[in-house]
């Protein structure tokens, strides 16, 4: 019998109901008594000076309250970074000042030149037209190779060159790399790009900046995965507001893939007006704005080499990659590309050498930061894609060349800085294999070869660095921050209990996951758990969500906070029992007293706690409060197994996914239903990274893909039908070092599923005799045909 | 969006009478022009609402030839349009149920988008374009990309077709608008063979003469399997090279052919 509460049950998403009832409280249902509108004007050139900026008629416009122009910024801080990277020569990268508005140059379509605020966003619209602004415009940047060239036009003319940083990991490993290649049996080269993408949440961004003047005090209603980090940062580094006159609130929030984690001028312009106008300043974004001003994701060119020995062991991988940066440092971009992707050049493997070369390359284009996996989905992609083609080239069954070099004995630590701390890669691959009916395999493909159509098959293994982070070793590694989280359980005096959590939930059900939890602990109903979070005001410092980090730290926090409290309750129930507190148990909600029929309920206890007539108040304080901040001691490592059945039409170059099939090993976990969603959804994602996503500048930096008549998403009829979508997460290797086992689930999709796809889609090809070693993502059914027919 | 007026005519002669009014527009759907106003990339003075308007909407058959009211949405068109099946099936496909049950036949034949499916089964049927002063055979209606052979405030009442014998529509979706980026209709009837082509051309929606010629003597995808069109025309875009676009011409058109039997 499946459990139906607590920990392993499906419980059902109590958030749903308001969500899918349109009672859900998203920034822009929040209208402030009085509130103006703010329209941004975007440059519509990639690069230039701007030579030209009036707003004098603009300003007369009717309803226009203020127009601002860098001008108004100049006193105002930059937008900061969180993340410093030390290169290979032990220099600090290059950081560029990152204005709220322009000042007096743009360096990418969709910067802001100038911000209208108006009684009416429709006044705010009319007036920015009648801005006069001239831009004598400059050579866009936009290609990574030419921006390295000598002589390129530099995107910030402050910096020497377009170089960010030219990383290298480990660089004392570098030598031993080249000599284990140059002394392999077989080296396997492959260059791929990762293509751009945009992260495209169903809410676009928003925010609401609200000033008090009676208190001085400002608050920002933002859609954020980190209202602390916001705070933080737009606080201290910008606007200059100490945190305890700053609130930041982010309400319900509409999905966020990582675009929604960095601090963003719209956040600090609307706080900042709203201060200088003493009234409340609305933004909402609209899906045009989106494209080019949410940061996008991935946007690598890699150049990868895996060397084997005679017998096929892996020996060596050495790694090449431009990592596009965009015009300016998004808040954690310098990290993806190196801390996020070097780390995880392993894999599932145990390949002694490694080498990672990062050069990170500034561009006319919008920054480029964290998307759903941030580096990891980059550096399964390279790795298995080649690892895909040595077993082609050497004649190799793929699934066997993957299980000969699987990493079996843990702890494992990788040439890349990382421990593993548990897995089973034979587990999972060996429950992929079953689910896929291998054996099966060519029966279907004749089915579709009667059809006209060639079907391939891919597989596909991954690891994923997740709970996200130890702070100690990221503060070693750039971070300037630390990444633990947060948790305070209040109990009330009827026993019922509210856990503030300095997670964020943007989708990812802990309103329902996290109650599972406490209820399993305490041994209470979880409706007598109530979940608050995306407040300054009501939660401890937290860090946010992302990185597959709630449960796995959040849910920490959240255990040892609830920990103190079981521990309180157990010497109350010892006074209130008169017996022993070594001799308490707490199970279903009750206390007794062990080997005795003496029993208190929970309640009870709770109420004693908050009406201490009968209570040790020499031994313990009143109330039942405590807070846990949680640091974990190492990331966890998810890892899975995935296979992926297409068909393609030979004529056309159209594929359709046939079949998918994850097996993932995310340790325990808390609510198996939600954990498929969060799969099921990563895979649509990765499946529309391999397909369809594709985020495109022309060579003058004008964005090509900018709205859903050229940037595809995926629909539901581009995935495989439910029944032929198969995710299983049945192997379980516990976390070892977090109290819940837990290891994240949020991105595993998203990293696992594009090369299963590619894979896939080279299989069918070389099985109608197409010699292709290769499509770059997205294959779309022209770059399929033009493979085909050598194009 | 910037201000406008908007009338509702009943009939279509005040719609015409509203019409003769500076910078006014014709709405039908609005799945094309009310996008655009919301980007501010149109400013009419007057919007001249035509979906009030009875006598323009409905499906009807006489004898061997339908007729389409011009205010028809694609959903009646895939509803009641039974009698010419491939016409049906066309207007079935288009967009999503949001856009098919508010955009209509004549917004499409009026707005002429190179990659409408419209346009391709009135000129591979050999469509007549009834307007409220005159009638213009698709032949001479579509002039190039966005470009046709109304005249300003001129409205599309109905739209008649000659059910052919055989007809089929093939679309290859482009990836993120789900437009065609080529799409093919065929038809045989009593005016012989006409291979229209919608998505490929830098010169909108054309006929194919050889393949119409290929086709006439033998109605089958053989004949016209060594067919090729020159990529020169063609347009060329993110979501597909010229080639390819002139490679896919020939796949839907051998593939439109097959199903229509
Ligand atoms: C998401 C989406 C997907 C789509 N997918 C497809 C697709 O796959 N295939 C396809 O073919 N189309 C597609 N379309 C376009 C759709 O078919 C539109 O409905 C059509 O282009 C315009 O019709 P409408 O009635 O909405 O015209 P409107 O938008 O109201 O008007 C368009 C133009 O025609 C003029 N006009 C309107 N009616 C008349 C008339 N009776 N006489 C004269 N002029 C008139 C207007 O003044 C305007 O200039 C899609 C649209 C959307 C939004």
């Amino acid at each position: 019998m499946p459990k139906d509460h607590g920990i392993g049950a499906s419980s059902k998403r109590r958030e749903d109901v308001r969500f899918l009832t349109g009672a859900g409280n998203y920034t822009d249902d929040i209208n402030v008594h009085g509130q103006a509108y703010v329209h941004f004007l975007r440059s519509d050139a990639a690069h230039g000076t701007i030579s030209n900026l009036d707003t004098s008629e603009a300003a007369r416009m009717p309803g226009v309250v203020r127009i601002f122009t860098g001008a108004d910024f100049e006193g105002v801080g930059g937008l900061p970074c969180g993340w410093q990277v030390t290169d290979r020569h032990g220099e600090v990268m290059k950081e560029p000042a990152h204005p709220v508005l322009a000042q007096g140059k743009v360096r990418h379509v969709g910067e802001i030149i100038a911000a209208v605020v108006a009684d009416t966003l429709e006044q705010a619209r009319d007036a920015a037209e009648a801005i006069v602004v001239d831009i004598d415009e400059l050579p866009a940047v936009v290609d990574m190779k030419a921006a390295l060239e000598e002589g390129a036009t530099r995107v910030h003319d402050d910096l020497a060159d377009n170089l960010c940083y030219d990383w290298g990991f480990v660089e004392e490993n570098k030598g031993a790399v080249e000599e284990a290649i140059a002394n392999a049996a077989h080296v396997t080269t492959l260059e791929l790009v990762n293509n751009r993408l945009v992260a495209n949440p169903m809410e676009p961004r928003v925010a609401v900046g609200d000033f008090e003047r009676g208190t001085g005090n400002s608050t920002l209603y933002t859609t954020s995965q980190n209202p602390h980090v916001i705070r933080l940062l737009m606080g201290a580094f910008v606007l200059g507001i100490p945190e305890h006159k700053l609130r930041v609130v982010a309400p319900d929030v509409g999905g966020g893939f990582g675009t929604k984690i960095f601090h963003y001028a719209e956040e600090a312009f609307c706080t900042f007006a709203a201060k200088a106008l003493n009234r409340a300043v609305k933004w909402t974004s609209t899906r045009s704005e989106a494209f080019m001003s949410d940061a996008h994701g991935r946007d690598h060119v890699t150049r990868i080499e895996l060397a084997l020995d005679a017998d096929n062991n892996f020996v060596a991988v050495r790694t090449e990659t431009l990592a596009n940066m965009g015009a300016y440092l998004s808040t954690f971009a310098p990290s993806v590309p190196t801390w996020l992707h070097g780390t995880l050049m392993a894999g599932n493997y145990k390949t002694p050498n490694i080498y990672v070369n990062v050069k990170a390359v500034f561009t006319n284009t919008v920054p480029v930061d964290a998307y759903r996996g941030a580096g990891r989905p980059e550096a399964t992609f390279q790795l298995e894609r080649v690892i895909d083609k040595a077993a082609r080239e050497l004649g190799v069954d793929p699934v066997e060349l993957r299980r000969q070099n699987f990493i079996t004995e843990f702890p494992y630590a990788t040439p890349v800085a990382v421990e593993y701390d548990t897995g089973d890669y034979h587990a999972t691959m060996d429950k992929m294999l079953e689910l896929l009916d291998r054996d099966g395999f060519a029966a279907r493909r004749k089915e579709s070869e009667a059809k006209g159509k060639l079907r391939g098959l891919g597989i596909n293994c991954f690891i994923e660095a997740c709970g996200i982070a130890p702070s100690n070793l990221v503060g070693q590694l750039g971070a300037r921050a630390g990444l633990y989280e947060s948790a305070t359980v209040r109990v009330n005096a009827t026993g019922g209990l509210v856990v503030m959590t300095g997670s964020h939930s943007h989708g990812q059900g802990h309103e329902t996951s996290f109650p599972q939890v406490i209820s399993e602990m305490i041994g209470i109903p979880e409706d007598q758990v109530e979940i608050v979070h995306g407040d300054t005001a009501n939660t401890p410092m937290g860090m946010g969500t992302y990185g597959s980090r709630s449960l796995a730290v959040g849910g920490s926090a959240m255990v040892r906070a609830a920990e103190k409290i079981i521990n309180k309750t157990k010497k109350i129930a010892a006074h209130l029992l008169e017996a022993a507190e070594a001799d308490i148990e707490l199970k279903d909600g009750t206390f007794s007293v062990a080997g005795t029929d003496k029993s208190v309920a929970w309640g009870d206890v709770c109420l004693a706690a908050y009406v201490p007539h009968n209570y040790p108040l020499e031994d313990i304080e009143p109330g039942l409060e405590e807070t846990a901040f949680y640091d974990p001691s190492n990331f966890t490592y998810p890892a899975g197994a995935y296979a992926c059945e297409v068909e393609v039409d030979p004529e056309t170059g159209h594929v359709s996914i046939e079949r998918f099939i994850s097996a993932d090993d995310f340790g325990n976990v808390v609510n198996p239903m939600i954990v498929e969603g969060q799969v099921h959804g990563g895979i649509a994602q990765g499946i529309g990274q391999a397909l369809l996503e594709n985020c495109v500048y022309d060579e003058n930096g004008q964005l090509v893909s900018a709205s859903y008549m050229d940037y595809a998403m995926p629909r539901a009829d581009d995935l495989p039908h439910m029944a032929s979508y198969t995710v299983d997460h049945s192997c379980q290797t516990p976390c070892t070092h977090n109290p819940l086992g837990v290891k994240g689930c949020g991105e595993a999709g998203a990293i696992g599923s594009p090369p299963t796809v590619i894979n896939a889609i080279l299989d069918a090809l070389h099985s109608g005799g197409h010699k292709v070693d290769h499509i770059d993502m997205p294959a779309t059914p022209a770059r399929v045909w033009a493979a085909i027919n050598g194009q | 969006m910037y201000s406008f007026d908007i009338e509702r005519p009943t009939s279509v002669a005040d719609a015409v009478a509203a019409l003769g009014a500076d910078e006014a527009l014709a709405l039908g759907g609005g799945q094309t022009l009310i996008p655009t106003l919301k980007q501010r990339l149109a400013s009419p003075s007057k919007l001249v609402s035509l979906s009030g308007i009875a006598e323009m909407k409905g499906v009807s058959q006489d004898g061997n030839t339908l007729r389409i009211g011009g205010g028809t949405t694609h959903a009646s068109v895939a509803r009641e349009a039974g009698a010419f099946p491939a016409l049906a099936a066309l207007a079935g496909n288009i967009g999503d149920p949001a856009v098919r049950n508010r955009g209509t036949i004549g917004g499409s034949l009026a707005n002429n988008d190179p990659s409408a499916c419209y346009p391709a089964a009135a000129l591979g049927a050999g469509a007549m374009i009834v307007t409220d002063r005159r009638e213009i055979a698709a032949d001479d209606y579509f002039q190039g990309m966005f470009a046709t052979a109304l005249e300003e405030g001129e409205i599309i009442t109905a739209v008649t077709f000659p059910i052919p014998a055989k007809a089929a529509y093939m679309k290859f979706e482009q990836p993120a608008s789900r437009f065609a980026l080529v799409g093919v209709f065929v038809s045989q009837g009593d005016a012989g063979v006409r291979v229209a082509v919608t998505g490929a051309s830098e010169g909108g929606v054309f006929r194919w003469s050889a393949a119409e010629e290929a086709l006439s003597g033998n109605f089958s995808a053989d004949a016209i399997s060594g067919l090729s069109l020159p990529a020169d025309d063609m347009i060329a875009d993110l979501h597909g090279t010229a080639a390819y676009r002139a490679h896919l011409v020939s796949v839907m058109t051998r593939r439109a052919v097959a199903a229509a039997g």
